[in-house]
């Protein structure tokens, strides 16, 4: 891609053009066009064990007319493809029911917000750096501690994305991003006992990783938990560490967005402006945030990103919208059409954090005194329903005694409700880390959850 | 898809660099998907991918590249790019001749491209109908249907030429009722690597119909105990509990990196001698099942573990290679623009001599899971979760209760010992997804009625 397509993005904004052009009297039409290249590195005993690179387009089309809604996409950017694509959304609306809130998004005045996303050091970058990155990451690893006796992965990724949106109603917009990541995980062995970690670090360009802190995070979470044995059944206090809230953090999210409100699917559904979480907490969706790995200047349909506060000092505030369930709550958009170009526009949040509190975890613990600090947790895509609010899910930590940090766990499960754990919060840290995911991390204490182990 | 003798020009291409071996996987996927939700027909979509992935290997490094041009030039390109990735020693040029091998896909009796999509839609009506005459708890209904017809072609330095074509047909359909508790969700599927004839095997009224008694039924749960306790799995939809208990510490690459807890254990006692558990990609028309893998391997019915004792893993080309050893058809990818590496087709455990019936009755107490959701693990240390979408108390050797949704962990080496029972109705399970490294491939699983003396129930209520 050369450097003035970047700057205006004229080569994808004529594609779209091109589609639009040909809407029908009455028809409203919009067209993503999406293209990316990218590069995987993967080192195993300082070889590179693969390299991949890769270079993919497509677009999306939708076509509304007589309220209803069809949709096509196709992996290719061939102009005979194009028009095939439009005529298969054609053809899917008139199989819609009608729906007399459908309709694209429409400019809404809000100015595109100029993020700094795409770093032309990126492309410079040399394929042998990255590999160097990778092995180097392997090293410091394995040489971190003795007890860490393989390490699985270490890999180096990148890409490169533009995207542009543009519709009869008058939308046109286009973004671009570079982003890159190093990843490791490691087994650590002491006697028969085994235990795995995992470490990495983001940024938009190789010299924002950082590879110490990759490798040392790894480590740590490995060999913390050699030991660990089954904790008792009870109810205990809990400290969630950063990455485990940000998981948390998507499915709250997703229990407050307008598709899940609109169609009976939110447990949050009649709850506005009432209390829904201890006071300390307050929950934003940012994607003009530059921190957030997922932050970017537009939504899916082309508005403006935003700030957006969805719980204010635990008082439920807002809900988050694209266009048609903005339409039909009587709302306006929020910026939050999440898709890529081979799906039409669902309705999540983009970048979400808390506001973040005054202690680091450390003093965290120390209030706490005798609880359970979680260091991850699995299975949570099949252990939580976001509908009901049932809440379980794999663990392993370690024990808090005395506020200080004791016996490793594994083998157990938390549960609660989304409902109870929010109203238990009992304090937010001041440790916010940014991942490679919608939502940021923080230290979290939350009283009343149910451990399941012997 | 690609002529012949192009295929033998990118091959020599990608050789170029003094490459071990080459690979040219061609993908011609198209799909049409329909989806009712609140009581509307939302969308019609349909899509196309078409691209070709090239990858080079040389001693343990792996080049791969891949491009959505399937013209000579395109190809050559991406060849070289693969290529590049891989630098051998030696190079100059390759010729390779192929050799097509003969290959059946799985029958197709009625095209779904050619149904009308109108027809499609009244499938999404009917079972939205039936699923909200259930009652006025049921507050929504979604319903899914999708169809794919997926062509691809393997060609290798080797000489293998192979070609399938793979057409699979899906329908879902999820409820949320209401009660005094708040709300539940139920939810069935059924999908299988056939035509739109799937809708003669199965009623979409009946899914419907079982999906809202799922969340009716749950309306009335009780929160699920915590600790642990004896499990019974009930037929069919627990096979994810094998696929995540011991399947993926099966597969071969995890193997070779020793990141499993079944390294270095063929030929030794794993599980209950009650347990044999099976790999099977040839199942007619199942959800995992295809003429040949992502490599040009023929689907093989392999027994990875035969009354207790652990008698293989699965392996794909990259791994098979460095042993010097078959190939098992277990190497897959998600399209053209993924590398392949060791995946499951169908997993099951066969069926065992005892009564399912007789099982429930000697257990005193205890849980019974009727289906189970997704799950993970870890192969390293082999612990995995996953969880309950449909539970039951077991009281005096009788399912009572209902439960709430939670979680159920354990061990996979563990959980193979404890298993103390196997009955003898096999089912296949819903159709799945399985995730990993990045990549989503439709899998299988199924197993009888059997139980674990003791798992970890994760419930909220003490």
């Amino acid at each position: 891609m050369s450097g003035t397509d970047r700057v205006n993005g004229e080569e994808l904004l004529s594609i779209g053009d091109r589609i639009v052009a040909m809407a029908r009297p009455g028809e409203q039409v919009e067209v993503v066009v999406g293209r990316s290249s990218s590069t995987e590195v993967r080192v195993y005993e300082a070889d590179v064990e693969q390299l991949a690179s890769a270079t993919s387009a497509g677009i999306g089309v939708r076509v509304i007319s007589d309220h209803r809604q069809g949709f096509a996409y196709a992996g290719s950017l061939d102009e005979d493809v194009l028009a095939e694509t439009l005529a298969d959304a054609r053809d899917n609306a008139t199989f819609a029911t009608p729906d007399e809130w459908l309709g694209l998004a429409e400019p809404d005045g809000i100015a595109v917000p100029d993020l700094d996303l795409y770093r032309e050091s990126l492309l410079k970058a040399s394929t042998e750096s990255k590999i160097d990155l990778a092995v180097a990451l392997e090293q410091e690893l394995k040489a971190k501690d003795a007890r860490i006796t393989g390490v699985d992965s270490a890999d180096y990724a990148d890409g490169v994305s533009e995207g542009a949106v543009v519709s009869t109603t008058g939308i046109r917009a286009y973004g671009s991003e570079t982003s890159c990541y190093v990843s490791v995980s490691c087994v650590a062995q002491d006697g028969d006992d085994t235990q795995t970690g995992f470490g990495f670090s983001v940024g938009r360009t190789p010299e924002d990783l950082d590879i110490a802190v990759a490798a040392a995070d790894a480590s740590r979470r490995a060999t913390r938990l050699l030991g660990a044995t089954q904790p008792d059944s009870g109810r205990v206090t809990v400290v969630l560490d950063p990455y485990v809230t940000a998981q948390l953090l998507g499915i709250i999210g997703s229990t407050l967005s307008g598709e899940a409100v609109l169609k009976g699917r939110s447990l949050f559904a009649d709850r506005l402006g009432e209390e829904v979480a201890a006071a300390g907490f307050t929950l934003v969706d940012d994607a003009t945030n530059p921190l957030a790995y997922s932050s970017s200047e537009t939504d899916g349909e082309g508005l403006a990103s935003r700030r957006n506060v969805l719980i204010d000092g635990g008082r439920l505030n807002q809900f988050v919208h694209n266009a048609y369930t903005a339409r039909r709550a009587g709302t306006a958009s929020t910026a939050n059409a999440v898709r890529g170009f081979s799906s039409t526009p669902s309705v999540g949040c983009r970048a979400l954090s808390l506001v973040p509190g005054t202690q680091l975890q450390p003093e965290l613990l120390a209030a706490v005194g005798d609880g359970v600090l979680i260091s991850s947790v699995s299975g949570l895509h099949s252990g939580v329903n976001p509908v009901s609010g049932d809440f379980s899910t794999g663990a392993e930590g370690l024990r808090i005694s005395g506020g200080e940090l004791g016996q490793p766990l594994r083998e157990f499960t938390i549960a609660s409700s989304l409902q109870r754990m929010l109203a238990e919060v009992e304090a937010v840290g001041a440790d916010v880390e940014w991942l490679p995911m919608r939502s940021a991390g923080v230290s979290l204490v939350v009283h009343g959850i149910t451990v399941s182990g012997r | 898809m690609i002529d012949e003798a192009v295929v033998s020009r990118v091959l020599g291409t990608a050789l170029q660099t003094g490459g071990d071996f080459a690979e040219v996987f061609a993908e011609d996927k198209r799909s049409s998907s329909g989806r009712l939700d609140d009581g509307k027909i939302e969308e019609l979509g349909s899509g196309r991918d078409r691209g070709a992935g090239i990858r080079v290997v040389v001693g343990d490094t792996t080049g791969f590249a891949h491009t959505a041009d399937l013209s000579e030039p395109g190809l050559l390109a991406a060849a070289e790019a693969a290529a590049a990735a891989a630098r051998g020693g030696g190079g100059g040029v390759r010729t390779v001749a192929l050799t097509e091998q003969s290959v059946t896909s799985q029958p197709v009796l009625s095209r779904p491209e050619e149904v009308a999509k109108a027809t499609k839609v009244e499938l999404l009506q009917r079972a939205n109908e039936v699923a909200r005459s259930k009652g006025g708890a049921i507050k929504q209904v979604s319903a899914s249907y999708g169809d794919s017809r997926r062509r691809i072609l393997v060609a290798n330095s080797d000489g293998l030429l192979a070609r399938d074509d793979q057409t699979r047909t899906l329908f879902v359909v999820g409820v949320v009722a209401s009660g005094d508790t708040g709300m539940q969700t139920g939810r069935r599927s059924i999908g299988h690597t056939m035509g739109f004839e799937l809708f003669d095997r199965y009623q979409v009224e009946d899914l419907a119909d079982e999906a809202a008694e799922q969340a009716l039924t749950k309306l009335r749960a009780r929160p699920a105990p915590s600790g642990a306790l004896p499990v019974v799995i009930g037929k069919g939809g627990g096979g994810v509990l094998f696929h995540e208990a011991c399947g993926h510490g099966l597969e071969a690459d995890h193997i070779q990196k020793k990141v499993s807890v079944f390294a270095d254990r063929v030929g030794q006692l794993v599980a209950s001698p009650l347990v044999t558990i099976v790999d099977d990609g040839t199942m007619g028309n199942e959800w995992g099942t295809f003429a040949i893998d992502d490599e040009g391997t023929p689907a093989q019915r392999n027994v990875l573990i035969e009354d207790g004792v652990l008698t293989d893993y699965m392996w794909d080309q990259l791994r098979a290679r460095k042993e010097g050893r078959k190939l098992s058809g277990n190497g897959r990818r998600q399209s053209y623009k993924h590398l392949p590496m060791v995946r499951m087709t169908n997993t099951i455990l066969t069926n065992g001599e005892t009564d399912p019936d007789d099982i429930v009755a000697d257990t005193p107490n205890g849980v019974y899971v009727a289906h189970l959701g997704g799950g993970q693990v870890n192969t390293a240390t082999g612990d995995f979760v996953f969880g309950m979408t449909e539970a039951y108390l077991i009281e005096d050797g009788k399912i009572t209760e209902p439960l709430r949704e939670g979680n159920l962990i354990g061990n996979g080496p563990k959980v193979l010992e404890l298993i103390d029972a196997v009955g003898n109705d096999f089912e296949m399970g819903p159709p799945g997804t399985c995730g990993k490294d990045g990549q989503g491939v439709p899998v299988g699983d199924g197993v009888p009625t059997l139980r674990v003396s003791s798992l970890t129930v994760g419930g909220t209520a003490a």
